[in-house]
């Protein structure tokens, strides 16, 4: 038993670029050997997680628009499985970081991030998500929101074309497929809250 | 226009104001201009219309002490000066002497400095995003001068013990962006409405202040998205008639199409997006099916869906695209069928009309002291549409309708945008078979300088006035570059519009004024 290589019926496994970096997920995976019992079921479940991720409405700016074109007919994210749109972030399964984030908003988005419930992705849409983009060098501008969450999938563009958002979207789907479900992404262990440490001023 | 600028004394600085706008009618407060002037002082730049005769002027007010700026305020006068203001405070540090609420709007209320002063230190380093919520204090500060000249700050609470206060954004669905609405509910019924902007304010004018002319121009189609053609047609405007460049015909007509184009785009979103936002989902991709026919239009030429940077200084990036004109006259013939589907499918919807009519009225003389421009201000029968009162390019050689309704309700705010679709077409089959021959770009020096002074120019935007107002000192860059927002005067009548409204009325109302948040933070 192991870890499959992601494929998804929407294009061939080849034709993605970057499966060199999904494939050392499933080696590391695949390194302490996989329960049987457990490794079917997480293959079941992730092929029903994949597909079927809901993303909270998270539009900024422009690429909110073209975000909201996927969703319409011509080309249509249903067909994928991601057309259900959540304006709650406890309903979602991933966050899709569409524009800019200022630094009065930075505080607002970490707290949408809070506030899903795991297994939670961040996809970062459009040139600003990633990195500031055309707006670097403002006062104003968080600089990629990977300085504030971490990020699973990025798509540059600016806007991205419908077409780069797909993509994008199914190369996250692939990332779901090559996870753990059960003592993995379901359950990620917590920082225990009882502080251990001896405090330096002490004495007894 | 070039601004030649009155200047009158401090002291009786309001007196004559009050005299410009009651005896010489210049009713419509277009924008406030903050600047630093440099050695001169922190100062405002009024920018006046008589809506009568559609004259323009500009009115300058300079604060000398840099530390201690403070300028008389002219809320009482045009009630636009309310938030127009607070920006200036917000990005100069100038203080309105008995404005009511002098708060910062746009950035965080623990904010340091005032980033449109020339020595304000843009190292990113200094500038990091606070991973802490903004601690909003819940009172504002009112400033006047006391017997000695000083000034004197006085706390004012902004809410009472009773108030009931439900935050509408900054996520939320049906504010079309990262707007946030604190709204003070009695019951159901709203009883004051406080807007806070700046969730998505990227300092576009401070950033434009260090790039070059061309540069800068990447920044306006990022603004108001949806109409990046007119933003991008108001600046390049403005900085062609600063530099008296004369344009060929074929750059006019090829402006004007995709101006048109731009706003047929615009309001089927709007038609989209006001239905949506009405639960009518099916009207919803009906809209955005058609929108997709017109971007392919505008895509062939200019390669991008949404945003095509296709203006540049002296003309546009490329040559109209070689099936242009028979794909446009192709969207023409299969847009005007589906203006009867559009009205078959929602507005003749009772839903609608039990949701609109009579909802979130706005009377002519609000509309003009709050300077609610485009089809907000059209559907209260104010003739503000800048392409028939301060013509452009091919507009004074076409025939079309300036739509005027006049209830000044959300219904009207709706009909004029879809009545306005049609004439989008109609001029459009005016222009396409008679594009003249010519050059589509007059070549420009390498380097861009723009002579001196004070320029303002203005576009009729998709919703509303676009205007850019451009300080020069001679340089490759702009020495103060501003936009007027379309959507921030739409929000700050917002509260007049809803005050007595109940609260599922202010979705359906924000709906009907299509404001588009980064145009308002910018």
């Amino acid at each position: 038993m192991e870890v499959r290589k992601p494929h998804i019926k929407s294009i061939p496994y080849e034709d993605f670029k970057d499966n060199d970096s999904l494939e050392k997920i499933a080696d590391e995976l695949n390194a302490g050997g996989v329960n049987v019992v457990v490794g079917s079921l997480d293959q079941a479940i992730n092929w029903g997680r994949s597909n079927s991720l809901w993303s909270l409405t998270f539009a900024t700016s422009c690429c909110g628009i073209e975000f909201m074109a996927v969703g319409c007919a011509r080309y249509d994210f249903a067909r994928f499985g991601f057309e259900v749109t959540r304006n709650s972030p406890r309903q979602a399964d991933l966050i899709m970081c569409a524009g800019t984030i200022t630094n009065k908003m930075a505080p607002v988005m970490k707290r949408l991030y809070d506030e899903m419930a795991d297994p939670k992705y961040v996809v970062a849409v459009g040139g600003c998500a990633i990195s500031g983009g055309p707006f670097k060098s403002s006062y104003h501008v968080v600089r990629g929101i990977s300085e504030i969450v971490p990020v699973d999938v990025f798509i540059p563009g600016c806007p991205p074309r419908p077409e780069a958002i797909l993509y994008g979207m199914m190369q996250l789907q692939r990332k779901v497929k090559v996870e753990k479900f059960f003592g993995g992404a379901n359950h990620k262990e917590k920082k225990p809250i009882v502080v251990t440490e001896v405090p330096a001023d002490f004495n007894e | 226009m070039k601004l030649n600028n009155l200047e009158f004394n401090l002291n009786d600085f309001a007196s004559e104001m009050a005299k410009l706008k009651n005896e010489k009618h210049f009713d419509f407060l277009v924008t406030i201009v903050g600047e630093d002037f440099g050695e001169d002082g922190l100062g405002c730049i009024y920018i006046l219309e008589n809506t009568q005769s559609h004259e323009r002027t500009s009115v300058k007010a300079v604060a000398k002490d840099r530390d201690n700026a403070y300028l008389p305020t002219v809320c009482n006068l045009w009630k636009a000066a309310e938030l127009l203001e607070r920006e200036v405070y917000d990005f100069l540090g100038i203080k309105f002497l008995g404005h009511p609420d002098m708060r910062r709007l746009y950035l965080r209320s623990d904010f340091q400095g005032y980033p449109l002063r020339k020595d304000f230190d843009m190292d990113p380093e200094k500038n990091k995003a606070p991973m802490f919520d903004d601690p909003e204090p819940d009172y504002t500060m009112q400033y006047s001068l006391d017997n000695e000249g000083k000034l004197v700050a006085k706390k004012k609470a902004l809410f009472t013990d009773d108030d009931y206060v439900v935050n509408i954004g900054p996520q939320h669905p049906a504010t079309h962006g990262v707007l946030r609405l604190q709204t003070i509910l009695d019951g159901e019924t709203i009883k004051k409405i406080y807007p806070h902007c700046g969730y998505i304010h990227r300092g576009i004018e401070k950033i434009a202040e260090s790039y070059t002319y061309p540069q800068s121009l990447a920044f306006t189609d990022r603004m108001d998205y949806l109409s990046a053609m007119m933003n991008r047609h108001a600046l390049v405007g403005v900085i062609e008639e600063a530099m008296g460049i004369e344009l060929t015909d074929r750059i006019h007509y090829i402006r004007t199409i995709m101006d048109e184009l731009q706003r047929l785009d615009s309001h089927l979103l709007f038609y989209s997006c006001c239905a949506q936002d009405l639960g009518a989902l099916t009207a919803f991709i009906y809209g955005m099916r058609d929108r997709e026919q017109v971007l392919n239009v505008m895509q062939e030429t200019t390669g991008g869906r949404l945003i095509q940077n296709y203006y540049r200084i002296g003309g546009c990036q490329d040559d109209i695209d070689v099936n242009f004109v028979d794909n446009v006259k192709k969207l023409c013939a299969y847009m005007k069928p589906m203006f009867k589907e559009y009205r078959d499918i929602f507005t003749g919807n009772l839903i609608l009309h039990n949701r609109f009519k009579g909802v979130g009225n706005l009377s002519r003389e609000n509309a003009i002291s709050y300077g609610c421009t485009g089809g907000t201000g059209r559907a209260t029968g104010w003739h503000n549409d800048v392409r028939k009162n301060h013509p452009y390019d091919m507009y004074d050689k076409v025939d079309f309708k300036e739509i005027i309704y006049n209830n000044g309700d959300s219904f009207d705010r709706y009909m004029v945008r879809m009545d306005e679709m049609e004439q989008s077409v109609h001029i459009l089959e005016q222009l396409i078979d008679n594009i003249p021959a010519g050059d589509f770009y007059v070549k420009q020096k390498p380097i861009i300088r723009v002579p001196e002074g004070q320029w303002y120019y203005s576009c009729e935007g998709s919703r509303g006035e676009i205007g850019v107002y451009l300080d020069s000192k001679g340089d490759k860059s702009p020495y103060r570059l501003k936009f007027r927002p379309m959507g921030l005067p739409l929000v700050s009548a917002m509260d007049e519009m809803l005050r007595g409204e109940k609260i599922a009325d202010l979705i359906a109302v924000g709906a009907s004024l299509d404001y588009v948040i980064p145009d308002i933070d910018r």
